[in-house]
């Protein structure tokens, strides 16, 4: 069993109880709702006759639903509507923080809270979407939650949770130039498989880590998920600090160094123990693409479609259906796929890094002929802070489309969808079957660099060739 | 007929079986996102497994005139990975599902059925398969499963099943509807607020 690691210090601060047969009741430090999860949890509390209660230690934006194109309400779509007002309604008749559509601060839940100070080292994060495992980036202990959960959560800020096992991830070196951490953790879902994370805290370390910016960091973890595991986290050190330091949430004046104390405090032990240890080298990783219908099934762009006769046994059936499903031929080089739709955005890479990274290889360059591509920035302020950089302008006139902020296309429940069988390179999170909006619609996933250089030649390509010219 | 929803102890479950066979079968699946757009559940039941029903056009498992009033789904590995939606075990719930037995299952899929009172039993690959293949051979075979004894059984056979202590406690008692358990330790969590630091500015 693990001791002295940040998530060991973290839940023993958030302990409320043991609970009969070894499950804990476990305090939530930063609740965050959105309008999918939410409408049932609060429609469970009305019929129990219960109050939310701590309402400030809740908070809300609304991102799945959004249109990208005409944010004008009422929107379009009569359904997605009303579940943006029944979350305005549930907000103000409990007292919760709201930030939508104008407010200057709505986003992608996972891009707006981090960007706003909301997550802190040291806190419990929860939230009804798996790709909570974000917020794990600032050496919280963050995770996904249904929506019996959330009505818990508001009803008594805490919930009932066994506490996991803890695997370090430890990867030396340093990534190459055109690998991003998208290519990162795309490789280790590959490695260590789908379910290999379940029942783990993932505990991402080592020297190739620590040189990551916040945002970078963000990628990894909004990602633990896809391996399983439920969250993932990355001890703080002075670049966490230099992002919390200033934002709208954060600690100010004696605060901040009294904080400053207790989250250097969080950080795991050097004699801390692991109950599994993985050691990898990042400058050996090359860009990453997924080729299947599980994150798992990557390869590196010089690799070939895997042929599942050679595959472990337990893995010849699934990819023999995603060869069938995603209709490519075994042991053809996965360079070199025709694409149609490329996607820039997400909560896994819709930050202000994530788009400057795509529009550094995108400028001089047009996209292909039949390619539809677009970015949806990860917020309000991705978007603002992106035009005052002149990104979009990049985009633009390269021929792309420039969105407002939402999910979008990750996974299609705005008007934003694939058609048909196209398919599309994509920056989000998730290449299941029908994902994006078409029912036999398909997806591969990639870094967004990957995906701009996907666009500009309509096709697969390995980034570095166009970060060279 | 309408199902009564999970309440209360569980411990028996009876009924027939349907079978849904294959490996990571993700949430998106189970409950397509575009279904996502309500504010209530109550229409999820129809909508289960949606594309992969439309697919197939009529020989889903969902779909087989045999499997009506199935309530136990027994399926492979890693069942009910992905997204975090709740709206997945509700779809199937609401379908009639009401124990779901494999090889394993993702972790926040486990505690969704949990929260709703549906058992999640693992048992080997093996036995998982050898009781796919039973349930398939003959679908109106009536099965009974014990939550107390780890098994489902019929007439002639028998399969041990698993779940995490924590789970069979919950259910066994009945308790596996966590909110008044957790509001129960009002006291203990009012002093869990007084002793973390960013809640009470850092001091």
């Amino acid at each position: 069993m693990s001791s002295g690691t940040l998530y060991d210090k973290v839940w023993n601060f958030h302990q409320v109880k043991e609970l009969p047969g070894g499950s804990t009741q476990l305090f939530v430090g930063l609740h965050l709702i959105h309008e999918v999860t939410s409408p049932q949890a609060f429609s469970a509390l009305n019929e129990k006759n219960l109050e939310v209660k701590f309402p400030n230690l809740t908070v809300a934006t609304v991102d799945h639903i959004v249109p990208t194109l005409n944010q004008q309400r009422p929107f379009n779509d009569p359904l997605a509507e009303e579940m943006l007002s029944t979350l305005e309604r549930n907000c103000k008749s409990h007292g919760i923080k709201f930030h939508g559509i104008g407010s200057n601060s709505q986003g992608v839940v996972h891009v707006m809270a981090p960007e706003l100070g909301l997550t802190q080292p040291g806190m419990t994060v929860a939230c009804g979407d798996s790709h909570t495992s974000t917020h794990g980036a600032f050496g919280a202990i963050a995770f996904g939650i249904g929506t019996s959960q959330v009505r818990d959560v508001l009803a008594s800020q805490s919930l009932a949770m066994k506490k996991l096992k803890v695997r370090r991830i430890w990867i030396d070196g340093s990534l190459q130039k055109g690998v991003y951490t998208k290519d990162l953790i795309l490789h280790i879902i590959r490695l260590l498989g789908v379910k290999g994370g379940v029942g783990f805290a993932y505990e991402f370390a080592g020297p190739a880590i620590e040189r990551l910016s916040m945002e970078g960091r963000m990628t990894i973890c909004n990602m633990a998920i896809e391996g399983g595991a439920r969250c993932g986290y990355i001890n703080p050190d002075e670049t966490t600090f230099e992002y919390l330091k200033g934002r709208e949430f954060s600690p100010k004046g004696q605060e901040w160094d009294k904080a400053l104390n207790w989250w250097k405090s969080l950080v795991s032990d050097s004699e801390a123990k692991f109950d599994d240890e993985i050691q990898l080298d990042g400058s050996s990783i090359e860009p990453t693409v997924t080729w299947g219908i599980t994150p798992g099934q990557g390869i590196s762009i010089k690799e070939k479609i895997p042929n599942p006769e050679i595959l472990p046994k337990n893995e010849q059936q699934i990819a023999k259906d995603a060869c069938k499903y995603m209709n490519l031929e075994p042991d053809q080089p996965i360079e070199g796929t025709p694409i149609d739709v490329c996607f820039i955005g997400s909560c896994t890479n819709g930050r202000l890094s994530d788009l400057q990274e795509a529009s550094k290889v995108v400028k001089g360059h047009r996209v292909a002929t039949g390619i539809r591509a677009f970015v949806v920035p990860g917020s309000q302020k991705v978007a603002k802070e992106a035009k005052r950089k002149g990104i979009d302008k990049i985009f633009l006139t390269a021929g792309f489309e420039w969105r407002e902020p939402g999910c979008s296309m990750c996974l299609a429940m705005n008007p934003d969808k694939l058609e048909g069988r196209q398919i599309s390179a994509s920056s989000s999170n998730r290449n299941f079957k029908g994902r994006q909006g078409s029912a036999n619609g398909r997806t591969l996933l990639m870094s967004p660099a990957m995906v701009a250089a996907a666009a500009i030649n309509g096709k697969v390509t390995d980034v570095r060739k166009l970060l060279q010219e | 007929m309408k199902k009564e929803f999970p309440k209360g102890e569980i411990n028996v479950i009876r009924g027939r079986s349907l079978v849904i066979k294959g490996d990571d079968i993700d949430t998106d699946r189970i409950i397509p996102a575009r279904f996502l757009k309500c504010v209530s559940f109550s229409a999820l039941g129809e909508q289960v497994f949606a594309d992969d029903r439309k697919e197939l056009a009529g020989s889903h498992p969902f779909d087989l005139e045999q499997n009506k009033g199935a309530n136990i789904l027994v399926v492979n590995d890693n069942f009910g990975c992905g997204s975090s939606r709740e709206h997945a075990p509700q779809a199937l719930m609401r379908w009639g599902i009401r124990l779901i037995i494999g090889e394993s299952f993702a972790e926040i899929f486990f505690g969704n059925c949990l929260a709703l009172g549906i058992p999640c039993m693992t048992a080997t690959k093996q036995e998982v398969s050898k009781l796919q293949n039973l349930v398939n051979q003959n679908p109106n075979q009536i099965w009974d499963f014990n939550l107390q004894d780890l098994s489902i059984y019929n007439q002639k056979e028998s399969f041990k099943l698993n779940i995490e202590k924590g789970a069979y406690e919950m259910l066994y008692s009945g308790k596996w509807d966590a909110t008044s358990q957790l509001l129960d330790a009002e006291e203990r969590i009012n002093n869990t607020v007084k002793n973390l630091p960013y809640l009470n500015n850092f001091t």
